[in-house]
């Protein structure tokens, strides 16, 4: 123990406090959460196998086929999962009085928020890598590979969409109970999104799905495989993240009076 | 009270608050505090609920700035200090994931700073080496408060802060808590706790910043502070104490300050506790009669003005 400590000699850490031992402990933090798991790695996966058994995986679709369309799918679901519950966290660990605790280390606010996008990615990527993974071993999804690249990285950045959605969600309904409605939540827009089941196109069912926010990010990621991207996609796409992240901004302004 | 402060002069001042005020609104949560803390003191920051100390310390820390006034921590600003692992501070509850272990929590605050003890000797020094490995979760309050406690370490901050470090814990607790704050502050760390129990302040600070109302109220050794409010109380037992005007009388007597009756108790606050316990004897039907000096909790009350909301159905002057 020194005798008396001169705060001349203190350092400041470099990067605000931005580190590998953070992402490390984070990372396994989340792997380790079995929910986590079977919703956001098992569940696409298993979805994306069960499904291909009621249609015809070899009719042509876009650039491929049926298999890789679903597969694209089933990815972009698990990825907005992830998103969503890492979303989620930030509001938890902000409940719980971690942000608080966090607040009295050196490490920036900037720098938290950029550590947590950059495990959502990772996650993201991990959950878009498991379906792809089980769609090659399986072996009938086709597409050309520069459009299974495509489609990947565009799913990956959709996938901000609902990490939005999860700090946005996470905030109104407080602590862990916001994965018990961002599950099921998720699931309908997916349908309603056009992920699981293809809806007849011009149907009353339709015009509504246009409208949810799923529907826009799935046209977006797996348009390099339909060589097709209609703007109701894109406007869809850029409205819903821009709801979600000043939903956000919002709940998170409102949290401010003890940080 | 003054000389506490006039040696911080020469030296760096640990914290350093002037005029500082602190508005929520139209509340007003601090009304204008200065304070001087020199290095290597332990000082108790004491007062009632909603006195003002969360949001003093929030100041300190940089977790909220004053509305007026100006707060240093060894010349540098809140979040200069904390940058540089200066200070670090204990809080009352939550501030901890569930998830994580014991163990990786420690070793997550380690790696913010620029330089920290090594996690192991932090674990060690709180206690918790043997529950290193135990989800957060599943730890008890007490083992809990030591985790903050070994994460307040970790930066050998010159600066501790602690929020009400002992709610919660059971009297073993509570004496091994402090004895480790104790040990560890002669290496010259600085300790600002707030509390609102009494016999800690009197206990466990060198000095003792009693605040009310967004004020500082008295500033010294727990003794000074005593002497502050001065005079002493007597008790009796006394039938029919509301009749014919007897309470008038004794609160007519020189240097009486107030006066409490719960049924045939009385209770009678006096600088000249003779003269009350003359009256009584010789023209009252009283008896069990007790005169005892002020404690601290009667300094505490007095200063802080809680006396008055206290009476019950008493009369006070």
């Amino acid at each position: 123990m020194s005798t008396m400590i001169d705060p001349a000699t203190r350092r400041v850490p470099p990067r605000g406090g931005f580190n590998a031992t953070v992402l490390r402990i984070e990372l396994r933090r989340m792997l380790r959460n079995r929910r986590t798991i079977i919703f956001t790695l098992v569940f696409p996966a298993a979805m994306f196998l069960a499904i291909g058994g009621t249609v015809d995986w070899t009719v042509d679709a876009g650039h491929g086929n049926v298999g890789a369309y679903i597969m694209v799918a089933m990815a972009l679901y698990g990825a907005a999962l992830t998103a969503a519950s890492g979303g989620a966290m930030v509001a938890m660990e902000r409940s719980v009085g971690w942000s608080r605790q966090l607040r009295l280390t050196p490490l920036s606010p900037t720098v938290y928020i950029i550590m947590k996008a950059l495990l959502a990615l990772v996650l993201g990527a991990i959950a878009i890598a498991v379906v792809n993974i089980v769609g090659v071993i399986q072996g009938r999804p086709s597409m050309p590979v520069g459009v299974w690249i495509a489609c990947a990285l565009l799913t990956l950045l959709c996938t901000l969409v609902f990490a939005a959605l999860g700090v946005f969600v996470g905030y109104i309904v407080p602590g862990e109970n916001a994965m018990q409605i961002l599950g099921p939540g998720l699931a309908l827009l997916a349908f309603l999104g056009n992920v699981f089941i293809p809806l007849t196109e011009g149907s009353m069912i339709y015009h509504v799905a246009e409208l949810t926010p799923m529907f826009g990010v799935a046209e977006v990621s797996r348009s390099p495989l339909t060589g097709d991207l209609n703007w109701v996609g894109v406007v869809n796409t850029v409205v819903w993240l821009a709801i979600f992240v000043a939903g956000a901004a919002w709940r998170m302004s409102k949290d401010t009076a003890r940080v | 009270m003054t000389t506490e402060i006039i040696g911080a002069s020469q030296e760096l001042a640990a914290v350093a608050l002037r005029g500082v005020t602190r508005k929520f609104g139209d509340v007003e949560a601090v009304r204008g505090i200065d304070l001087m803390l020199r290095p290597g003191e332990i000082v108790a920051f004491l007062g009632p609920n909603g006195a003002g100390k969360t949001t003093t310390i929030d100041m300190i820390l940089g977790l909220a700035v004053p509305t007026t006034g100006s707060v240093e921590v060894f010349g540098l600003t809140p979040r200069q200090a904390i940058a540089r692992g200066l200070v670090s501070a204990v809080m009352q509850t939550g501030g901890l994931l569930k998830d994580l272990s014991v163990r990786e929590t420690v070793e997550y605050t380690a790696s913010l700073f620029a330089d920290t003890q090594p996690v192991g000797v932090v674990l060690e020094q709180a206690g918790i080496t043997g529950i290193a490995r135990r989800k957060v979760a599943k730890c008890s309050g007490g083992e809990q408060q030591r985790l903050r406690f070994a994460m307040a370490l970790l930066s050998d901050p010159a600066l501790l802060l602690l929020d009400e470090p002992t709610t919660g814990m059971d009297v073993e607790g509570r004496r091994s808590f402090w004895s480790s704050i104790r040990k560890d502050s002669q290496g010259g760390r600085t300790v600002l706790f707030a509390t609102h129990y009494l016999e800690e302040a009197d206990q466990y600070a060198d000095r003792i910043v009693l605040v009310s109302q967004g004020r500082v109220v008295a500033d010294g050794t727990a003794a000074e502070v005593r002497a502050l409010a001065s005079g002493r109380t007597i008790q009796a037992t006394l039938p029919d104490a509301r009749s014919d005007g007897r309470l008038d009388e004794i609160g007519r007597l020189a240097g009486v300050e107030s006066v409490e009756v719960r049924g045939d108790h009385l209770r009678i606050r006096a600088a000249d506790s003779d003269a009350v316990a003359r009256h009584l004897l010789r023209h009252t039907d009283a008896r069990d009669l007790e005169i005892t000096a002020q404690g601290l909790e009667e300094a505490f009350l007095d200063l802080t003005g809680q006396h008055d909301t206290n009476t019950g159905n008493g009369v006070t002057r």
